[in-house]
C-alpha cells in the first residue's frame, strides 16, 4: 500500500501523478475463505477491517453485488452523532463516534470527519420534554450534550427562524462533537486497508444461493461461481430479508426507501448539522456549498431505491418555515436508498438460526454514524462466535425476550 | 405517487390513504401457541422483493380498510394476483 503523505504528493507531482496505483485490488474469488462477508457497504468493510486488525483474521472476502459503497453507505446524509436515549445505543454509537475522531490517521485516508456539531430541534412541547430526557440520559452515559435555548440557537445558526407559526423552536439538543464525514471515503479507506493485507473485495458479484450442510452453511453460490467458507456474515442493509430467505430463516425487518436531496451550491450559511425530527427533515451544508437535505421514509415498504415525490415535497415544505433562506434554492439531485427497519428502531448484530452465519443489519435510517463501532462489534462476534459487550444487547433474541431497545420514542426519525 | 383503487371511491391519490403494512399471519390464540410462534406473529411480516399483499386505509375518504397486492419494486398494483393472501 502506498502511503499517502505530503512527501508522496510532492513526489507524485514530479511524476505526473502516474504512480498512485489503485486504492484496492479488483479480486476474483478464490475457492475458499475463512470468513465471507456479504455486502461491501461501510458496515461490511469495517467488519473485515476489525477482523484483520483486532483478531488477525485476514483470509476474508467481501462480496458485493454492485459497486463498493453503492448501497446506503454512498447514499446517506452523513450525520454522525451519539446522543441516543438508551444505554446500549449510547455505548455503541459513542464508541463509533470516538473511532471516527481518529479514523483518518488510522487508515491513512482522509475521511473528512468534521465534528461541526449537531443540533436537534425541539418544535413541540412533547419533543422538548423528550429531548431533555435524552439529555439527562446522555449525561449519565458520559455522552457530551447540552440543551440550548432558542435565543442561543439563533446566535449559533443565524439563518434559522425560531418563531415560525407552525413549528416554533422551543429549544435544542446540541452535541458539539457530532458532525459529518465523507461517506464514500469511509468505505474507500477501509477497503484500501483490508485489500493491502490480502483480503479480497469482489465487486459485481451477487450472492444467489446458500448451500447448507446440516445446521451449517458450507458454501455460497454467486454470479461468479461457488465459494466455500468457514463463517458467513450478512451485512446487506435493505436486502437482509432476501439473504435470510436464501439461508432459510426470517427476520423482523421491513425494507423501505429513504431519500435525500442536495441544492445548488451557495456560499457558507450554516456551519453545523440541524435535525428537525418533528417535520422529518435534516440539513447540513457540504464543503462544496450544497445544502444536503434528508427527508422521511416512503409511506409504504418498497425496494424501488428511488423515493416518492410527496415525501420529498413534505420535507422541503416544512423546512422552509424554519429556514426561509432555502425557499428559492433549486434542487440539484435527489436519490433514495433502501433502509432496513426494525420495530424498535435499533440494529441487529447477532448470531442466527444457522450456526456459522452472523448478521449485521437493521441500521435503518441511521447507520452511517455507526460504521466503525458496528464493524468493531461485528468482528468480535464473528471471530469468537459469540457477541462481546457492545453487540450482545442487539441480538435477535431480544425480540423473543421482549427486551426492545426502544429508540423510536426518542425521535420519530433517527438519523 | 401511487394511484390506489379503493373498492368504493375507485382510483384516488396515495395521499388520501394511510398504509397499514403487509398482511401477516392471522392472530393466533396466545394460549394455544408456543412462545416462538407468538413472537413470530408479533414481529414477522412479509418483506419480499416483488408482489406483496398489504392493507390500506382510505382515511381521508370513505374510511374503508382493504387489501391490495403491490409490487415492491415497480409499485405496480396487480389486479389479478396469482395467489390469495
Ligand atoms: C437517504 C439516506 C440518508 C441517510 N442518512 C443518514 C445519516 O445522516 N446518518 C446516518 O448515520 N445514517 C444515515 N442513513 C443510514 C445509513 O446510510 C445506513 O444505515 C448505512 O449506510 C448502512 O450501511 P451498510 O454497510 O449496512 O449497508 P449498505 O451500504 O447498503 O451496503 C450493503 C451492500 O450489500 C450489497 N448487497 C445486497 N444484496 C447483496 C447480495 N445478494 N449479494 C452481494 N451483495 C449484496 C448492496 O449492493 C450494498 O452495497 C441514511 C440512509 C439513507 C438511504
Ligand atoms: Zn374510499
Amino acid at each position: 500500500m502506498k502511503k499517502y503523505s505530503a512527501f508522496a504528493l510532492v513526489k507524485e507531482a514530479f511524476n505526473n501523478h502516474l504512480g498512485w496505483g489503485r486504492a484496492w485490488r479488483h479480486a476474483q474469488p478464490k475457492k475458499r475463505y475463512k470468513v465471507i462477508i456479504v455486502g461491501a457497504g461501510g458496515h461490511g468493510l469495517a467488519t473485515a477491517y476489525y477482523l484483520g486488525k483486532n483478531f488477525g483474521i485476514r483470509d476474508v472476502a467481501v462480496i458485493e453485488k454492485g459497486w463498493l459503497g453503492g448501497g446506503n453507505t454512498g447514499r446517506n446524509t452523513t450525520i454522525i452523532r451519539s446522543n441516543y436515549l438508551q444505554e446500549e445505543s449510547a455505548a455503541i454509537y459513542e464508541k463509533s463516534r470516538s473511532l471516527y475522531e481518529t479514523l483518518s490517521q488510522e487508515l491513512n485516508y482522509n475521511i473528512m470527519f468534521s465534528p461541526r456539531g449537531v443540533m436537534m430541534l425541539c418544535q413541540t412541547e412533547h419533543e422538548l420534554r423528550a429531548m431533555k430526557r435524552t439529555y439527562y440520559a446522555n449525561r449519565l452515559f458520559g455522552v457530551q450534550t447540552e440543551m440550548v435555548s432558542p435565543m442561543r440557537m439563533k446566535e449559533m445558526i443565524p439563518i434559522i427562524n425560531t418563531d415560525g407559526p407552525r413549528y416554533p423552536i422551543l429549544g435544542g439538543l446540541w452535541q458539539p462533537r457530532g458532525g459529518t464525514a465523507r461517506h464514500d471515503a469511509v468505505a474507500w479507506g477501509y477497503a484500501r486497508a483490508i485489500s493491502s493485507w490480502g483480503a479480497d473485495i469482489i465487486e459485481n458479484c451477487e450472492v444467489t444461493g446458500i448451500v447448507r450442510e446440516a445446521s451449517k452453511v458450507a458454501s455460497i453460490q454467486t454470479t461468479k461461481g461457488s465459494i466455500d467458507c468457514e463463517k458467513l456474515c450478512f451485512v446487506v442493509a435493505g436486502s437482509s430479508s432476501l439473504l435470510a430467505e436464501l439461508a432459510g430463516f426470517r427476520l423482523p425487518l421491513e425494507s423501505v426507501a429513504l431519500q435525500a436531496l442536495v441544492s445548488e451550491p451557495i456560499k457558507p450559511v450554516m456551519d453545523c448539522v440541524v435535525m428537525a425530527n418533528t417535520v422529518h427533515g435534516y440539513m447540513s451544508q457540504s464543503d462544496k456549498g450544497e445544502m444536503v437535505i434528508g427527508g422521511g421514509a416512503d409511506g409504504c415498504n418498497n425496494y424501488s431505491q428511488r423515493g416518492s415525490f410527496q415525501h420529498i415535497e413534505e420535507t422541503v415544505r416544512a423546512l422552509i418555515e424554519t429556514f426561509p433562506i432555502i425557499s428559492r434554492l433549486r434542487q440539484l439531485r435527489q436519490w433514495g436508498g433502501i433502509v432496513d427497519m426494525t420495530g424498535d428502531r435499533s440494529p441487529i448484530i447477532s448470531k442466527t438460526p444457522v450456526e456459522n452465519i452472523f448478521l449485521n443489519c437493521g441500521w435503518g435510517t441511521g447507520g452511517f454514524k455507526a460504521i466503525p463501532g458496528s464493524g468493531w462489534a461485528t468482528a468480535e462476534l464473528v471471530a469468537h462466535g459469540n457477541p462481546g459487550k457492545l453487540a450482545a444487547p442487539f441480538s435477535l433474541a431480544r425480540f423473543v425476550e421482549g427486551r426492545m431497545i426502544d429508540e423510536s420514542i426518542a425521535a420519530a426519525v433517527a438519523h | 405517487m401511487l394511484l390506489i383503487h379503493c373498492p368504493f371511491c375507485k382510483n384516488r391519490n396515495e395521499t388520501e390513504f394511510v398504509y397499514g403494512g403487509p398482511v401477516g399471519a392471522n392472530r393466533p390464540d396466545p394460549n394455544l401457541v408456543s412462545d416462538e410462534e407468538w413472537v413470530d406473529y408479533l414481529t414477522m411480516v412479509p418483506n419480499p422483493m416483488g408482489p406483496v399483499y398489504e392493507r390500506w386505509w382510505h382515511a381521508r375518504g370513505c374510511d374503508q380498510w382493504f387489501i391490495i397486492c403491490r409490487d415492491t419494486v415497480t409499485h405496480e398494483i396487480l389486479e389479478n394476483p396469482s395467489e390469495e393472501p
